[in-house]
């Protein structure tokens, strides 16, 4: 035994004699995680938290969340000697003023839309395998949580400098409050401290955004986190792979290192961007006014959706009872989002009813082995797509010489029409693409070597394909619809027939799939 | 040429490239400005005016009507004023090259002369909007920066973009962009309102403001791209693009990486 050996034992020693760590330590130390990249998404979004935490802290140090009127008198000339508030003032100072206050600003702020970025495909990548299943439906919920209160803190952050275009937001979000029936105008006098712009709002969503939220957000990553490692990983199929244990490596020293350093490098593109690339130039929009507008107004890419779904809402509005029922920002701000966010929150659920699955799944699905829910989740995004691309209509107007209104009724058309086409091309896909492993399986990989055979026939040799790849293509389950009869053993129907129909409906199209190659279709096969 | 690149540093050629170089600029500053200066005599006024007609007669009445009167597909001429035709033609929106929603900005078909002929002899016909001359339009001197920004937001921002770059309006038409627009043109746009822009009148827009406005589009275009490379300074859309393209694209590869078996 060395001496630093003999030293690093007496530390730990001490350690545990006063706290039993070594125990715990050891057991979490050696926790097996699966290695596949895609299990990495959403770490980007942890780091890029953490990177959020520290770059905010230091711009606390010198902002200013106040609406106060003062006299620029910094060093940006095109805006000095302008009355502005002091929270767009301070923002400036922080750009121009602070040593590497512009740099840190931009780290924030890309951050910040890496972080949502990184949210959205790692719920891609939960969905679409299939991870969300029993027992995680808990954990996607918290997911879906997550991404909802990362819309309203990116856009608290956005709206904090006070510039024109954070000033604009604001005024879009008043208006949405507004156009809740009946308390709207109350609501909006209860969250503006009376009526628009006011004094009181800045300070407040400060207060929020870096208090109440970033605590909510730590809370709740704690227990997202504290669940993956209670119910384990899942992992893809693959030999040895079983829905009852985990196969990786242990925590430390592989993930460690592997976590570790990819923090950093997270942190380094981050930084990357921050010094590199402009991201929100406020001084460049200038202080807000509410007389003022720029054209291209636009939020961050995560409100982009929703800033698309009102733009291409037609002008509806009711008078009834001598109330205004504005009906287009009423619909695509909150009435299509509620029902969006809580079909999302409500997945999980909707599958275990569909197929009557309630077994626990460690086991990730291949998404072509799940083609109706596939589609579905490409179906989404396709409407999320198209009302993020209305959400850009101007600047891709000006951009591509296109018209905008043609690019609005594209969007309203495409919302409806693309997402059910997108669906039935992608289950189509799934489909063939189960064909194929199905092919696969039972005539072997095509070699692409013709031979010529005495009779003058040319046949492409096929070789057979490994046994570890035959059972990844053929260890799913395909498990038939529900079988739901209309009526019961004594022959009298049974209640809630409706309910039965549409549910057993629902459970035939999941259920359907090329029937995967099984050790018979192989005999079979040889005997010809 | 060896020993020209041996005086270059001669202890007496600071000196008098600068004397060289002030003396360039006076002669220059007084040949230009005796030329826009100095009034024209009321012949050479009436030799400009006929050769406008000419040039009007040959490339502009097929559409506007050889007395200015219009057409079904092109407004009549009389009282738009000098500064309107100016801004047209020397920008080469006009003559049109298409009938589209827009008429769009084009390498001039005609010089600086026959511009001036051409705007001589509409103007000659009914008053309207003079061309500034070089002295009206001494922005540097007469103009605030920090009032043409405000100034710019409250009127101009709307349709050309916070910083300038343009933007788009309903059917396909749209705001083009401010930059590298001479300061004579978007005077004279100001003043004239071409296509779908309105008109600032001087009432609306004092000429010091508009002065102002001109010296801030000045400032915006000179900014150096402070923050690191613009993205075109159009807001949100191009940082989103960069963040779900390099931004996702980096750190996704990194991820594969990471997660690749070691070999």
């Amino acid at each position: 035994m060395t001496a630093s050996e003999r030293i690093a034992g007496t530390v730990a020693n001490y350690v545990d004699e006063r706290t039993g760590a070594a125990k715990w330590m050891k057991k979490n130390l050696n926790k097996v995680f699966p290695d596949h990249w895609s299990f990495l998404l959403g770490e980007i979004a942890l780091y890029s938290f953490v990177i959020l935490l520290l770059s905010g802290t230091f711009l606390t140090f010198w902002f200013d969340p106040s609406q106060r009127e003062v006299i620029y008198d910094g060093s940006y000339a095109p805006l000095k000697g302008l009355e502005m508030s002091a929270a767009y003032a301070s923002t400036l100072d922080i750009s121009f003023e602070i040593r590497g206050g512009l740099l840190m600003r931009q780290i924030h702020h890309w951050a910040a839309l890496i972080f949502m970025a990184a949210i959205v495909v790692h719920l891609m990548r939960v969905y679409f395998t299939g991870a969300f299943r029993k027992p995680r439906e808990f954990n996607w919920i918290i997911g879906v949580g997550l991404l909802t209160l990362g819309i309203v803190e990116g856009f608290l952050g956005y709206s904090l400098p006070d510039d024109l275009l954070s000033g604009t937001g604001i005024r879009i979000a008043e208006a949405i409050i507004q156009a809740l029936p009946v308390v709207g105008s109350y609501l909006a006098f209860f969250a503006f401290g009376g009526a628009f712009p006011g004094e009181a709002f800045i300070p407040r969503i400060y207060t929020v955004h870096v208090l109440l939220l970033p605590g909510a957000f730590l809370a709740l990553i704690t227990v997202h986190l504290m669940l993956v490692w209670y119910q384990k990983h899942t992992q893809y199929p693959g030999p040895g792979r079983t829905n009852n244990n985990v196969v990786g490596y242990p925590l430390f020293p592989v993930y460690m290192a592997k976590a570790g350093g990819f923090f950093f490098i997270v942190f380094g593109v981050t930084a990357f961007l921050g010094a590199v690339a402009s991201i929100n130039p406020i001084w460049l929009y200038g202080p807000y006014t509410p007389g003022q507008i720029s054209a291209g107004s636009q939020p961050d890419w995560y409100m982009g959706w929703l800033d698309g779904l009102v733009r291409m809402a037609p002008p509806l509005e009711t008078y009834i009872f001598g109330r205004t029922i504005s009906w287009n920002i009423l619909i695509p701000g909150l009435i299509v989002p509620g029902i969006l966010f809580t079909g999302m929150a409500l997945y999980p659920f909707i599958e275990s009813w569909m197929t009557g699955d309630k077994r626990e799944h460690h086991l990730l699905d291949r998404p072509r082995n799940a083609p109706n829910r596939t589609a579905l989740g490409v179906m989404s995004l396709t409407f999320m797509l198209v009302a993020l691309i209305n959400g850009g209509n101007d600047i891709i107007a000006i951009t591509f010489d296109l018209s905008i209104n043609q690019i609005m009724w594209f969007s309203r058309i495409g919302i409806i029409v693309l997402p059910p086409l997108a669906f039935v091309i992608t289950k189509r896909l799934c489909l063939s693409l189960q064909r194929a492993d199905r092919d696969l399986v039972l005539h072997g990989r095509e070699t692409g070597r013709l031979v010529m055979m005495p009779h003058g026939e040319f046949v492409e040799v096929h070789e057979p394909i490994s046994p570890e790849k035959a059972w990844l293509l053929t260890q799913h389950e395909q498990n038939p619809p529900l079988a739901l009869e209309e009526n019961d053993l004594h022959g009298v129907r049974r209640p809630g027939v409706l309910k039965n129909k549409l549910r057993a409906r629902l459970s035939k199209a999941h259920a359907v799939s090329i029937p995967k190659a099984t050790a018979d279709d192989l005999k079979e096969i040889e005997h010809h | 040429m060896k020993r020209l690149s041996q005086f270059r540093r001669h202890r007496i050629v600071a000196p008098l490239l600068l004397v060289l170089a002030l003396l360039s600029i006076g002669t220059t500053f007084s040949m230009a400005g005796a030329a826009t200066g100095a009034p024209i005599t009321a012949a050479e006024r009436s030799a400009l005016i006929e050769e406008g007609e000419r040039i009007f007669l040959k490339g502009c009445s097929s559409c506007h009507g050889i007395n200015l009167e219009g057409s079904a597909i092109a407004p009549a001429l009389l009282g738009v004023g000098a500064a309107s035709v100016d801004f047209q033609v020397a920008t080469g929106r006009m003559p049109v090259a298409d009938m589209s929603v827009q008429i769009a900005r084009k390498k001039p078909v005609y010089n600086e002369k026959q511009v001036e002929a051409l705007a001589a002899y509409v103007a000659s016909l009914a008053p309207g909007p003079e061309v500034p001359g070089e002295s009206h339009l001494n922005y540097e001197r007469d103009g605030s920066t920090a009032e043409g920004g405000e100034l710019f937001r409250t009127n101009c921002a709307m349709c050309h973009n916070f910083a300038g770059q343009g933007g788009a309006l309903s059917q396909g038409k749209y705001a083009p962009t401010v930059m590298g627009v001479l300061p004579r043109h978007i005077y004279e746009a100001m003043v004239t309102g071409p296509q779908s822009m309105p008109v600032f009148s001087d009432k609306t827009i004092t000429p010091e403001e508009k002065l102002s406005i001109i010296k801030w589009i000045k400032a915006a275009e000179a900014e150096p791209q402070l923050g690191g490379a613009s993205l075109g300074r159009v807001g949100p859309v191009t940082e989103g693009l960069l963040v779900w393209t390099l931004g996702l694209g980096l750190l996704v590869g990194v991820a594969v990486w990471l997660a690749m078996k070691a070999r």
